[in-house]
């Protein structure tokens, strides 16, 4: 069926990525409790398999095509977007999931870790497909509370402050966000998007507009977008290095499908600024972003900074929704590019835990030419160099922008991909010199291996785009 | 349906440069080095055996053309005619001279080898690319391993240079992909690929749109040209480069920029090209006198041949904008100014080429590029004196190098059309003699006086046999175009009878 209001469709298949990896989230931790210490990995591998397990899942629905689904009385879309947000997501738990197999290992709390991730992962699958703003606001917090235990879960200094300030942020604009779910409300008389989609043109354009600056809060704040940014520097330099990873990637994916949803159906004829208010919220971010990058020393604050500037870039198809055609395939494959670039670069930091400075970085061709080679490819590649998945993301980014009238602001995108090169290279650099330092140290395997993958599989998704791009553009579940 | 043997031209380079990284370090500095001469020489046999058997009268041929990112209008459209044949034919001379010349280079050694490897293929796949996006892979490619270049086997500034360098036209780059998106936005159906947008001539009408669109494109490519005042990354990058990287960044790279105006915004954006022609003459005529007197003032001799890129590669630019006078009396004159300008940056490639790498070996024997510290270095060098002459000669465009013939037609061709900015342009000509000749007098001629190392005077040795054979080639080539242009003459023209077509819609 397809899904139109009210319909009847309360099929669990029809979540199944979604319900494995809550399965496997549950039965971890039960088993985290019973397992002797050294065999605590075993709950890593089960979320492994259940990622798997819910990526071909989410193919094969996605591939068996029959258009677009509302599950559960059509609160939960199944569509283009939420099966690119479910591959894209559960990819990147899986990594993650791999990056934090050697830092935590025989840790009192490894199968915590494990668990948690997953919960943040199936929060990041809730928030891009909820159709409904209550889910979505239950989504929101599934996403945020494993989050705000992670950021600080190595309970150090950093890692307080970290969590603290991230869960100060969170709480404040979570509320924030329940204000404006609470107006949509009460000027569309309806929480599911098809509803509202009919009943807020008619309503009052402040009341729209007021209630979805609210909404807005809470996602942004997810996106790690300006202005609810504020987090994610402290977050990434005082948490874990997986953790950071996930911060920066999973929920940032979620919290995009959700905000271009919400864009493409139960705004899109209301009379309410939102590709302007958008589109300065895109160049606040790309701008603001570089700048504070610039002369960062410690890398994982660097790559927050990139991480603000990225969402920068994929808020412009978001504000174009409904102006361009191309904006969905682009934001989708920006998406799934800058994930897997996002956590290559990640992976590099992981996988050299006694490099915490560009200095660090000094002789890293020497040391290991592998890593050093997917480090200059995954940088490069968030810069946008072509043939790597970013930079074909940016290409139909640009195009979108183009098209929806927002010239500008691709002009902007292309300015800040310029300053952005400024940083990137700050960190090359270092890694491609010859002499001096202690070196970058000793290598973790596991993490250098995903990032090897990661670095190849960002140009291959890159080359190989064809296919992949004809699958992002289906409709929407309405 | 021919091979693609194209298709294996472009990419043999990349792929002995991947098996080479395979390698491991221990195999030898020899193995890597020889393998990078041997597989640029292939490459240069496989080009030779593609151009003889080319058709002059036969537009693009040995095309490929396969699907690639159809849902976002890029195809893998690759293809060779008169104005790519001589680029890919100089690209694949001056690898292999550069690998003659490396022979002796002792620092990472597989690393530098992979690298010119994979530059050649972002080279010759730039040359031979019939489509938007594909140009855009290898032009960004190209920027990437040049840096890689400078930055790592340059000299002790080669850090920020190569940053400038990266950064000037990385930025370039990004004007040049937003005029890309206009093009593709504006054609129906949306399509990157060159030859299509030619057809099609999608702004024709819209000269708003169009005039943005040339702007972003022709920004762009005057970066990496580069013209006034786009040029400043371009000295210290060629300071600082290694001889090598130095040789291909003006003999190549530069001349992606000229090869993006005849082949991007001529034929694609001609109602454009023809409106705003008068500009293009005025900034090539400022980089002809502009980079003349600012070499005149360089005390520094690789600085000083960075220069005198800007003023020939100015040439270029003034000949191209004069081909946009429309009007039948002046039709033949034009014809001459395109393939003049296409002549010119064969035969600049493969002058500047050879200086960059008489430079080189200057600086390896004496440490520093200052002219000042030389001087009757003929005494102690003959054969390197002897060559540096010639190459100096045959670049201020003495008859019977192929400078000569290059700069003649493009005057004469820019004559008609533009009066009197090529009355401007010529005392260019006069001043890069005047200084080149000074140089050569100064360094070459006189007392001998060589650079100290600390106590005793360095050695001097003259050119070694690897360096001639990466030198000698250049040259000689140089005096085979000077004295018998037709060969290429005959596969230029064409595409310049083709080119002005599609100008003039």
């Amino acid at each position: 069926m397809t899904g139109t209001t009210g319909g009847m469709n309360e099929n669990p298949l029809d979540l199944l990525p979604e319900v494995l990896l809550a399965g496997s989230a549950v039965l971890g931790l039960l088993l985290g409790a019973w397992l002797p210490r050294r065999r605590q990995w075993l709950v890593a591998a089960l979320g492994l398999a259940a990622c798997a397990a819910g990526i071909a899942a989410a193919i094969r629905r996605a591939a068996a095509g029959g258009g677009p689904t509302a599950a559960f009385d059509g609160a939960f879309a199944v569509d283009a977007v939420t099966s690119t947000g479910r591959v894209v997501i559960l990819a990147g738990t899986a990594v993650v999931l791999l990056l934090g197999l050697a830092p935590f290992r025989g840790d009192a709390r490894e199968s915590e870790f494990h668990v948690l991730v997953q919960l943040a992962a199936l929060g990041a699958l809730m928030l891009a497909g909820a159709q409904d703003l209550l889910l979505l606001a239950a989504a929101y917090l599934l996403a945020s509370v494993p989050s705000y235990t992670l950021a600080g879960f190595r309970k150090d200094a950093p890692g307080t402050e970290a969590a603290l300030k991230y869960f100060v942020t969170g709480a404040l604009l979570g509320v924030v966000m329940l204000a404006g779910i609470t107006v949509l409300y009460a000027a569309g008389r309806a929480s599911a998007y098809p509803a509202l989609g009919g009943e807020l043109p008619r309503a009052p354009a402040v009341l729209v507009t007021a209630g979805t600056v609210g909404l807005l809060a809470g996602l942004l704040f997810k996106t790690g977008a300006v202005p609810g940014h504020f987090w994610v520097p402290d977050a990434v330099e005082g948490s874990s290095p997986p953790a950071a990873a996930l911060l920066t990637t999973l929920p940032k994916v979620g919290a995009l499908a959700a905000l271009h949803r919400l864009a493409a159906v139960p705004l899109a004829g209301t009379r309410m600024p939102w590709d302007e208010l958008v589109a300065v919220l895109a160049a606040a971010s790309m701008t603001l972003g570089n700048l504070a990058a610039f002369f960062q020393t410690d890398v994982r604050r660097l790559l927050a900074y990139s991480t603000v500037s990225q969402v920068g870039y994929l808020l412009l198809p978001v504000a174009v929704a409904t102006r361009a055609d191309e904006a969905q395939r682009a934001l989708l494959f920006y998406l799934a590019g800058y994930a897997v670039t996002n956590l290559g670069a990640f992976a590099v930091v992981c996988a050299l835990p006694g490099a915490r400075t560009l200095a660090g970085y000094r002789g890293l061709l020497r040391a290991h030419p592998g890593l050093a080679l997917s480090l200059a490819v995954c940088l490069l590649g968030l810069l946008g160099t072509p043939p790597t998945a970013v930079f074909l993301g940016k290409l139909e980014v640009f195009t979108a922008a183009f098209d929806g009238g927002y010239a500008w602001l691709a002009v902007l995108a292309a300015a800040n991909t310029v300053a952005s090169l400024f940083y990137y290279l700050r960190w090359i650099r270092p890694a491609f010199a010859t002499a001096g330092g202690p070196g970058p140290g000793p290598l973790v395997r596991p993490a250098a291996l995903t990032a090897y993958a990661a670095a190849a599989a960002s140009v291959a998704l890159g080359v190989g785009a064809g296919p992949v791009l004809d699958l992002l553009g289906g409709p929407l579940a309405r | 349906m021919t091979a693609p043997v194209l298709t294996a031209l472009v990419f043999l380079p990349a792929a002995a440069a991947a098996a080479l990284l395979c390698l491991p370090r221990a195999a030898g500095r020899r193995v890597f080095l020889l393998t990078w001469a041997a597989v640029s020489a292939a490459v240069l046999a496989l080009t030779v055996a593609l151009w003889t058997g080319y058709d002059h009268g036969g537009g693009i041929q040995y095309e490929t053309h396969a699907r690639w990112i159809p849902s976002a209008g890029i195809g893998y459209h690759v293809g060779v005619d008169g104005l790519s044949l001589p680029l890919l034919a100089l690209t694949a001379v001056l690898f292999p001279a550069c690998a003659l010349y490396a022979l002796r280079e002792t620092r990472r050694v597989r690393e530098f080898a992979a690298l010119f490897l994979f530059l050649e293929t972002t080279c010759l796949g730039l040359f031979a690319s019939l489509d938007l996006i594909l140009f855009f892979v290898f032009f960004d490619l190209s920027i990437v391993a040049m840096y890689f270049v400078i930055a790592g086997w340059g000299h002790p500034g080669a850090a920020r240079a190569a940053q400038k360098f990266f950064l000037y036209t990385f930025a370039g780059s990004l004007a040049l992909l937003l005029g890309f998106i206009g093009l593709y936005l504006a054609a129906d159906p949306h399509t990157f690929d060159i030859v299509a947008l030619a057809g099609e001539n999608p702004l024709a009408g819209r000269s708003g749109y169009g005039a943005l669109v040339l702007l972003a494109v022709g920004l762009g490519l005057a970066v990496k040209t580069p013209t006034v005042p786009f040029h400043t990354w371009l000295p210290p990058a060629h300071t600082e480069a290694p001889a090598a990287g130095s040789a291909i960044l003006a003999g190549v790279l530069l001349k992606m920029g000229t090869y993006g105006f005849l082949r991007i915004a001529m034929p694609l954006l001609p109602e454009s090209w023809r409106t705003y022609a008068p500009a293009f003459v005025a900034v090539g005529v400022v980089s002809v006198l502009y980079g003349a007197l600012v070499a005149l003032a360089q005390t520094d001799f690789k600085r000083m041949i960075a220069y005198t890129s800007v003023n020939h590669m100015g040439y270029i630019l003034l000949a191209l904008g004069a081909a946009a006078a429309l009007g039948a009396d002046t039709a033949a004159a034009r014809r001459l100014a395109v393939t003049g300008a296409t002549y010119q940056m064969v035969s600049h490639g493969l002058l500047t080429g050879a200086l960059f790498l008489l430079a080189g070996v200057l600086h390896e024997r004496g440490r520093t590029y200052a002219m000042d510290a030389y001087s009757g270095v003929a005494a102690r060098a003959p054969a390197f004196a002897a060559l540096t002459g010639v190459a100096v000669f045959a670049s201020l465009g003495l008859p019977g190098f192929s400078g000569f013939i290059a700069e003649f037609q493009i005057l004469a061709g820019s004559l008609g059309p533009r009066p009197v900015a090529t009355a401007l342009a010529v005392p260019g000509i006069l001043l890069t003699a005047a200084l080149l000749v000074r140089a050569l007098q100064r360094m070459f001629l006189g007392p001998l006086r060589l650079p100290d190392s600390p106590g005793t005077p360095r050695p001097f040795p003259d050119l070694r046999a690897h360096e001639a054979a990466a030198i000698v080639p250049l040259l000689a080539l140089a005096v085979v175009l000077g004295v018998f242009p037709r060969f290429v003459l005959d596969v230029v023209e064409p595409f310049s009878r083709t080119v002005l077509e599609l100008v003039a819609r």
